[in-house]
């Protein structure tokens, strides 16, 4: 196949952000609208397309493009296998989602919200695409300048400091990656991950640099206790870079661990899964604990999301099928459910302008598509069985089970906390007492609204019954990773 | 002689008609544009002569004059950012009411200067293009003679830069006594570990040198004179002598000095750490953008002494190629100061940047894209720029220098990110006289179009910058 595939997709939305940049006029913030709703939607079934056309029964990369860049030294290279079409497709799905929402939450300077998600989707998809650590530490990075924007351009009163803190919290993680992937090229040679993983890189230093992929990719997951800039990004961001942020930002670093830390440095991650394990762990326990204790929606949800990420590296780092395959199930579910979650506030946000508990309570009785949606999430996130969080979490738990029982008896302690602050929340936002006589006049969820809602519902929903389409999309890749990893073990 | 002569012909004619332009400048009335139209001609021309150059290395005049691949680079890229330099501040010189015929003069003489420094082989003959430069800034930096400020920094780089002269030429007496000869590759010939008195002329070199391209612990000058001085002038001392200053220093390590590497190498190093942090940490605090932009020259001299500070030809090439991003970055970033007209007065407080993205959008992203093109940020420009020096500092395994560097791009990334939050960010709106600068609009719209497009041909200063050391 010699049709530039990937390239497309990646450049697709950078092309339509470059159309809305030269149309001119501030009436033509419909007509922006359009445009980057057709291009996010042609970009998503491009992906589609690219997910059925992939061949899932090996663990190579396919429609790989290769393209010399820096003369003798890297080369622009990209491709996926069964991992990495899973984010794409996520992306892809997201974002024309995240536009729709423009339309009821962004009132200022649409056209260049709405340029800023698309090129921040040209970058996202690029991270997951990228076979070269250069090429992915570039698009890792180049996704700093947009979100930025979106947080202190259009976030809410304490967006200065939280855009900042997001900035170069980021940036102080990844430079240590940078000098991480330089040494690399001088120990092998080549920043070309699948010469890299042949290669192996010397024992003795696996540790210190897999410490410094950590850095960065603990950084953007978040783990406990680098998290600290999540939950102010998440909460002063509007409702689309919330969604942003937490559906595909934070799998970046999840993404990191499988395609780079675990392969490239195979002893080193052996080394360090007590390490994992803890600071896992703790952001389970944690964080679900901080977030009984939050009167702000957005806040709660943002540390629901850090005691979520905490069971993805659990997961990742027992290193074996079940642990991993958990580990992306709950990815793509959190990347579908958070994403939901944040919509969910938005929309009373946008009627009501306030994201404290106390200002809802009984949304049911006036608001009753709207409150059968949001428990439906709600119940998701918990991880109830039928919905699509309970098999990640089932997965890694069992994952978890065969290398330490510790770990997995303190990591299901949390699911249980996490039941709590949700329904907790749920209880006082959905049900209770009507206090703020502002509710009864509050209209339900419109139509855009619904599009959105409904249709993450549908997948929620899908893929808690039907698995199938996602776990043997990355079976064998997942299979040929932990394969590798052991013959590594072994080989030392 | 005449072949001799031929080699030379980028500097004669530049002397030449240096000198027919100062003729005609005291003859004709109110000559002004006439002689500074004249002087863009005469740089596009010089540009032409050393394009047409052949570039394989000569030596003439007692081996004291190269002309090699090394020197052409280096000329080439004086006279293009001059020609930016200069013509996108022409509105500004004439609205400020420094149009006298000098000032272009005295650029082309300062540049004539740089010419002899870039291309000497010989401890005399970079003096004389050294203290041709200084003489000319010194002029330049108090050109605004009536303004209080504009003198007050000429005569504290006059002062300073004096002293380091002092300094430097102590060490190429030094230099001469211990080698017997002011031949670049005689000394080179002579220099080993043990001679102890050329290890000690060798610091006194430095430090002149280290002082012209500003960097820390003799930067002092560097804020107050580009505070002071009109911004023209600023933007000229940010871009031009520094190149010119790298490219010295470049030289001195990589001829003369090349066989005591290990005593060298400390100094720059430390030199180096010390210009990357205290640029990064002074600029935190800067109100007045000019201020700020001499902290951050100051940072990014440290980045490019860095690549210096390698000792090997890859990190030279890495420090080349940073000043040449670097210089493209400035252009733009200082065209962005001629825009901030208001009510007939120039800005240049950083809070008069406030809100600018709603009524200058264009502006706006320009600053944005240069201003994070400074940090550092992929997939910009600067990025680049950075990782080639850092590429080059790995591979002789200077992990400290490395990982302080980056450090202090994260620090540095603070006040750029401070000035992008006022103008997307705050809410108050500045609005700006309509923009008249044509030319300043220009050389925005290029600069700003080669650091977004960087990552399409990422190499296009390696493949120079390989062929420049071939000799």
């Amino acid at each position: 196949m010699n049709f530039p595939i990937l390239s497309t997709l990646i450049f697709l939305p950078l092309l339509s952000s470059l159309f809305i940049f030269l149309s001119k006029g501030k009436s033509n913030n419909y007509s922006a609208i359009y445009i980057s709703l057709f291009s996010s939607i042609a970009t998503f079934l491009l992906s589609l397309f690219l997910w059925y056309s992939l061949d899932i029964s090996t663990a190579e990369f396919q429609f790989v493009e290769e393209k010399s860049w820096i003369n003798n030294f890297i080369k622009f290279k990209l491709g996926v296998d069964g991992i990495s079409i899973l984010f794409i497709v996520l992306t892809t799905f997201i974002t024309p989602i995240c536009i729709i929402s423009c339309i009821n939450s962004v009132k200022t300077r649409v056209k260049e919200f709405l340029i800023a998600i698309l090129i921040l989707e040209t970058f996202m998809i690029g991270v997951f695409c990228s076979l070269d650590l250069v090429i992915f530490y570039l698009f890792f990075e180049a996704g700093l300048i947009p979100m930025f924007l979106i947080i202190g351009v259009w976030g809410g009163p304490r967006r200065v400091y939280s855009a900042f803190k997001f900035f170069l919290f980021t940036l102080l993680g990844s430079v240590l990656m940078l000098v991480a992937i330089i040494v690399i090229y001088w120990l092998t040679g080549t920043t070309d991950i699948t010469q890299i993983y042949e290669i192996r890189i010397p024992k003795e230093y696996q540790n210190i640099l897999w410490l410094a992929f950590l850095s960065s990719f603990a950084v953007k997951m978040p783990m406990w206790p680098v998290h600290t800039w999540l939950p102010d990004a998440h909460v002063e961001a509007p409702t689309a870079g919330s969604v942003i942020l937490a559906a595909i930002l934070l799998k970046m670093a999840g993404y990191g661990f499988l395609r780079f830390s675990i392969p490239m440095f195979p002893i080193a991650s052996e080394f360090f899964t007590p390490l994992i394990y803890t600071l896992s762990i703790i952001a389970i326990i944690y964080t679900s604990l901080v977030a009984l204790m939050q009167d702000d929606m957005k806040k709660l949800i943002a540390y629901s999301s850090v005691a979520h990420m905490g069971y993805v590296t659990l997961g990742i780092f027992t290193l074996t099928k079940q642990g991993i395959e958990g580990s992306i199930y709950q990815m793509i579910s959190h990347g579908l459910i958070s994403a939901a979650l944040f919509l969910c506030v938005g929309v009373v946000y946008d009627r009501l302008h306030s994201r404290m508990i106390n200002t809802y309570g009984g949304l049911v009785n006036y608001l009753p598509k709207y409150s059968f949606l949001f428990l439906v999430f709600a119940l998701a996130a918990i991880g109830l069985p039928g919905t699509s969080g309970f098999l990640g979490e089932f997965l890694v738990l069992t994952g978890a089970f065969q290398k330490s029982y510790l770990a997995a008896m303190l990591a299901t302690f949390g699911v249980i906390l996490g039941a709590a602050y949700m329904l907790w929340m749920t209880k006082r936002v959905i049900f209770g007492v009507t206090n703020n006589s502002e509710i009864k006049s509050l209209t339900d969820v419109n139509k855009s609204e619904i599009i959105m809602l409904a249709s993450l519902a549908f997948f929620v929903i899908f893929f808690g019954f039907y698995p199938v389409p996602l776990i043997e999309t990355f079976s064998v890749s997942v299979n040929s990773l932990i394969d590798n990893y052991e013959i590594a073990l072994k080989s030392n | 002689m005449m072949n001799n002569l031929n080699i030379m012909l980028p500097e004669i004619f530049l002397s030449l008609s240096i000198f027919t332009i100062l003729m005609l400048g005291v003859f004709i009335k109110k000559s002004f544009n006439i002689i500074f139209n004249l002087t863009s001609l005469i740089i596009i021309t010089t540009i032409a002569i050393i394009i047409n150059n052949p570039d394989n290395e000569v030596k003439i005049f007692l081996e004291s004059f190269t002309r090699d691949a090394f020197s052409n680079y280096f000329k080439i890229l004086i006279l293009i950012s001059s020609l930016f330099v200069l013509n996108s501040s022409k509105n500004f010189i004439i609205e400020n009411k420094l149009d006298k015929f000098e000032y272009p003069i005295i650029i082309l003489l300062s540049i004539l200067g740089m010419f002899f420094m870039v291309s000497s082989n010989d401890l005399i003959l970079f003096y004389l293009g050294l203290e041709l430069q200084s003489l000319s800034l010194y002029i330049l930096a108090s050109i605004d003679r009536d303004n209080l400020r504009s003198t007050e920094s000429g005569i504290k780089y006059f002062v300073l830069s004096a002293l380091s002269s002092g300094l430097l030429l102590y060490g190429c007496s030094l230099l001469y006594g211990f080698t017997g000869s002011t031949n670049f590759d005689t000394i080179a010939e002579q220099l080993n570990t043990e001679n102890v008195g050329a290890v000690f002329a060798m610091v006194f070199i430095l430090v002149g040198l280290a002082f012209k391209v500003s960097a820390v612990p003799f930067h002092m000058w560097t804020p107050d004179v580009y505070e002071g001085a009109p911004t023209s002038i600023t933007s000229y001392f940010a871009v031009v002598p520094k190149v010119a200053g790298l490219a010295l220093l470049i030289k001195f390590m990589f001829i003369p000095f090349s066989n005591i590497l290990l005593e060298w190498q400390t100094i720059i190093i430390f030199i180096s750490i010390a210009s990357m942090i205290l640029g990064a940490v002074a600029a935190m605090v800067q109100k007045n953008l000019k201020r700020l932009l001499a902290y951050s020259s100051i940072g990014h001299i440290g980045y490019a002494l860095a690549g210096v500070a390698t000792g090997v030809i890859s990190g030279y090439q890495s420090a080349i190629i940073y000043i040449s991003i670097y210089v493209i970055m400035n252009i733009g970033a200082f065209s962005c100061l001629y825009l901030l007209k208001k009510d007939g007065q120039y800005k240049e407080n950083i809070s008069d940047l406030s809100g600018i993205s709603k009524k200058h959008p264009v502006l706006a992203i320009s600053l944005l894209i240069i201003l994070f093109s400074l940090a550092g940020v992929p997939p910009l420009g600067g990025f680049f720029a950075k990782f080639y020096v850092f590429v080059a500092v790995l591979e002789q395994q200077m992990y400290t220098l490395a990982i302080i560097g980056l450090v202090t791009t994260v620090m540095s990334a603070f006040y750029y990110l401070k000035i992008i939050k006022t103008i997307y960010f705050d809410d108050n709106v500045i609005t700006f006289d309509p923009a008249k600068n044509k030319f300043a609009q220009l050389s925005i719209i290029l600069s700003c179009g080669i650091l977004l497009t960087f990552f399409l041909y990422p190499s296009v200063f390696n493949n120079v910058a390989i062929t420049l050391f071939n000799s």
